[in-house]
């Protein structure tokens, strides 16, 4: 494949997650979705670029924040939506909502909503291909925010200390939810967390789908080849709120306004490309086609049984 | 039969289940050469190397959560944290991780992890080595909670609970680590949630967990003398709880002693109190009687750590209570 098709296939993808995500908030906001939802619109480069540089067999754990990375993984939008809306068909089969979506099968170990959560598991999950002596990768996903909290120091010291294959990828977005981050971090470069444990932490510009698969090829190679973990830092940004109706009263609407305009990694994608509008319109039609097709199939969904819930406590 | 003691038996489960079985591994804190702070783990390192017997960081919520990915993995860790006390540390891991993976992926995962945990007082560790908290973890749904007495029943249950697809929440009683008794010359799986009668009786049921069977069995025998026939009933697991084999000893007895070390209040002895009176309250010929620590810390000085925590004296007065007899 041509850089120049990878590059395309990429955007491909990064549309479908932004029109998918652009149809939860819609359908959220028509009152048909529970629960509350966070979308990572601006970051698709991140989830499309890390996910498309890992192999069959490699696993990923995400966030609250975990639409992108859980189609990138490879779930069909229409068991990602049908999860959404509650369904049997959904990919936790109605058991775990937007913030706990899992698709093992990928090697989607779950999304977490517990901000650094999920960081310890993916050391684990690590270690268990280390004693396997089993050529695979566990990728973690976390925000700047999740930088704070001790699961992060603990994973990435048990990471460092075993040399077990992990790529700790740091989705820096630049908010905790609504708190910039000159109100949550007394550092700058994010970098100095690993490499206060030795750890090798190249940077990315996380709305540039190319570098972030690149770098991520890098970083996954280093770990594979168990010369221990990566910390690959992504510059982002969070195109909307927090989470759904967020007013975002914490940050100036130019900001937003600013970004969408020179940060959106699928404009930046288009421009690389060279796309003309009909070749976009094209790419756009598909993905707006799927993403109207996964609200479909999720409505016409089967709801789980109330007792259903009591289900699956227990193995 | 051989003879084995508490700790032996622990030792000899695991290193049994790790030379039938590659994916069993434990870790924790100075597990290692040290051979664990309360000696479980001593020579495992010789016979299986540090790949599989891991010196951990002083780290809790990292050994958990790691042995939780592990686990998801297919392996079958066994994770120790040295005093239970510090799986306040790692409670996130264990009640919004451990405990719910299988849950919120609808099914797609199961979590194999066994956290090896010990504790107790009568030894003057003060209020940060000392508690008793099982009743935390009874209180949450995805785990299994699991606190043998004896030699034979710490080795068959921690075998179970090591081939248990299910988290598990190992305690041990610090207090136990040496006492000594016979076990089947295999080692024989104990189900979980099968409780043991040590003593038939037909007067009172005395429910005992931990040092506290042992604080039942004395006064069950000086009740004896004085005409009371104490049954002394060991759940052995606390989740899930056998809860058929409860009421039927209450059913034949009457008469209901809850007596576990941890403070009374809230404790896991009312949950039990519950389920006597909703089960078995037309048998009951008198209250069901709470036996455990005073709700404060576990205070530092023998005199007031004593006075604080239960004994066989307490047991007895609440049996003597049960049948009207100050």
């Amino acid at each position: 494949m041509s850089s120049h098709e990878r590059l395309k296939e990429f955007l491909r993808e990064m549309l479908l997650i932004r029109r998918f995500e652009e149809k939860v908030e819609e359908r959220f906001r028509a009152g048909e979705l529970p629960g509350f939802l966070h979308v990572a619109i601006g970051q698709e480069a991140v989830a499309v670029g890390v996910c498309r540089a890992l192999e069959d067999g490699d696993v990923i754990a995400s966030t609250h924040r975990a639409h992108g990375h859980t189609i990138a993984k490879g779930t069909h939008p229409n068991e990602v939506m049908a999860e959404l809306y509650g369904k049997v068909e959904g990919c936790s089969h109605g058991y775990g909502g937007s913030m706990h979506l899992y698709d093992v099968e990928r090697g989607n170990l779950g999304a977490n909503a517990v901000v650094g959560g999920g960081l310890p598991a993916i050391v684990g999950a690590a270690l268990a291909f280390q004693m396997r002596k089993e050529p695979r990768v566990a990728v973690a996903f976390f925000g700047d925010g999740a930088t704070n909290i001790g699961t992060f120091h603990e994973a990435l010291n048990l990471a460092q200390l075993w040399k077990v294959p992990v790529v700790f990828v740091c989705e820096n977005n630049h908010y905790a939810e609504s708190t910039p981050a000159r109100q949550h971090l007394p550092i700058e470069d994010l970098t100095k967390r690993a490499e206060a444990f030795e750890m090798i932490a190249p940077k990315v510009d996380g709305q540039d789908v190319e570098a972030v698969f690149e770098t991520t090829k890098k970083a996954v190679k280093h770990a594979r080849e168990g010369k221990g973990p990566v910390f690959l830092l992504a510059e982002t940004y969070r195109l909307t709120g927090h989470y759904i109706g967020d007013p975002q009263v914490y940050r100036p609407r130019e900001e937003v306004r600013e970004l969408r305009q020179n940060q959106d990694p699928l404009q930046k994608a288009r421009e690389k490309l060279e796309l003309s509008d009909e070749e976009w319109e094209e790419l756009d039609a598909e993905a707006t086609k799927l993403a109207e097709a996964s609200v479909e199939f999720a409505k016409q969904g089967t709801d789980p049984k109330p007792e259903d819930a009591l289900k699956n406590v227990y193995a | 039969m051989p003879e084995l003691t508490y700790r032996e038996a622990l030792r000899d489960a695991m290193s049994e289940a790790m030379r039938r079985d590659e994916d069993v591994f434990i870790m924790g804190e100075d597990i290692a050469e040290m051979g664990g702070s309360m000696g479980v783990t001593q020579g495992m390192l010789d016979e299986f190397g540090p790949e599989r017997v891991r010196n951990t960081p002083i780290s809790e919520m990292a050994i958990v959560g790691s042995g939780v990915g592990a686990a998801i993995m297919g392996m079958r860790p066994i994770v120790e944290i040295m005093y239970q006390d510090f799986t306040t540390l790692a409670m996130e891991q264990l009640v919004s991780q451990a405990a719910k993976h299988r849950y919120m992926s609808g099914g797609q995962v199961k979590v194999p992890l066994t956290v090896r945990t010990q504790g107790g007082a009568g030894w003057s560790p003060g209020a940060q080595h000392a508690q008793q908290l099982e009743a935390w973890f009874v209180h949450v749904p995805g785990l299994k909670v699991v606190f043998p007495s004896t030699p034979e029943d710490v080795r068959g249950l921690l075998w179970s609970s090591i081939y248990e697809d299910n988290p598990v929440i190992f305690f041990e009683h610090r207090t136990l680590y040496g006492i000594k008794g016979e076990v089947p010359d295999q080692i024989e799986p104990i189900e979980l949630g099968k409780a043991r009668i040590h003593r038939e009786g037909e007067d009172v049921t005395v429910v005992a967990t931990g040092r506290l069977v042992h604080e039942a069995l004395k006064p069950a025998e000086q009740a004896e003398g004085e005409g009371i026939s104490v049954e002394v009933w060991d759940p052995r697991t606390l989740q899930p709880l056998d809860e058929e084999g409860l009421i039927a000893s209450v059913k034949k007895t009457n008469r209901c002693v809850v007596a576990h070390e941890a403070v009374v209040r809230m404790g896991w002895g009312a949950e039990v109190a519950a389920l006597v009176q909703e089960q078995a309250f037309d048998y009951l010929d008198a209250p069901v009687e709470r036996v455990g620590a005073k709700f404060t810390p576990i205070p530092f000085a023998p005199v007031m750590e004593s006075f604080v925590i239960p004994h066989d004296d307490d047991v007895l007065a609440a049996v003597k209570r049960t049948m009207g007899k100050q």
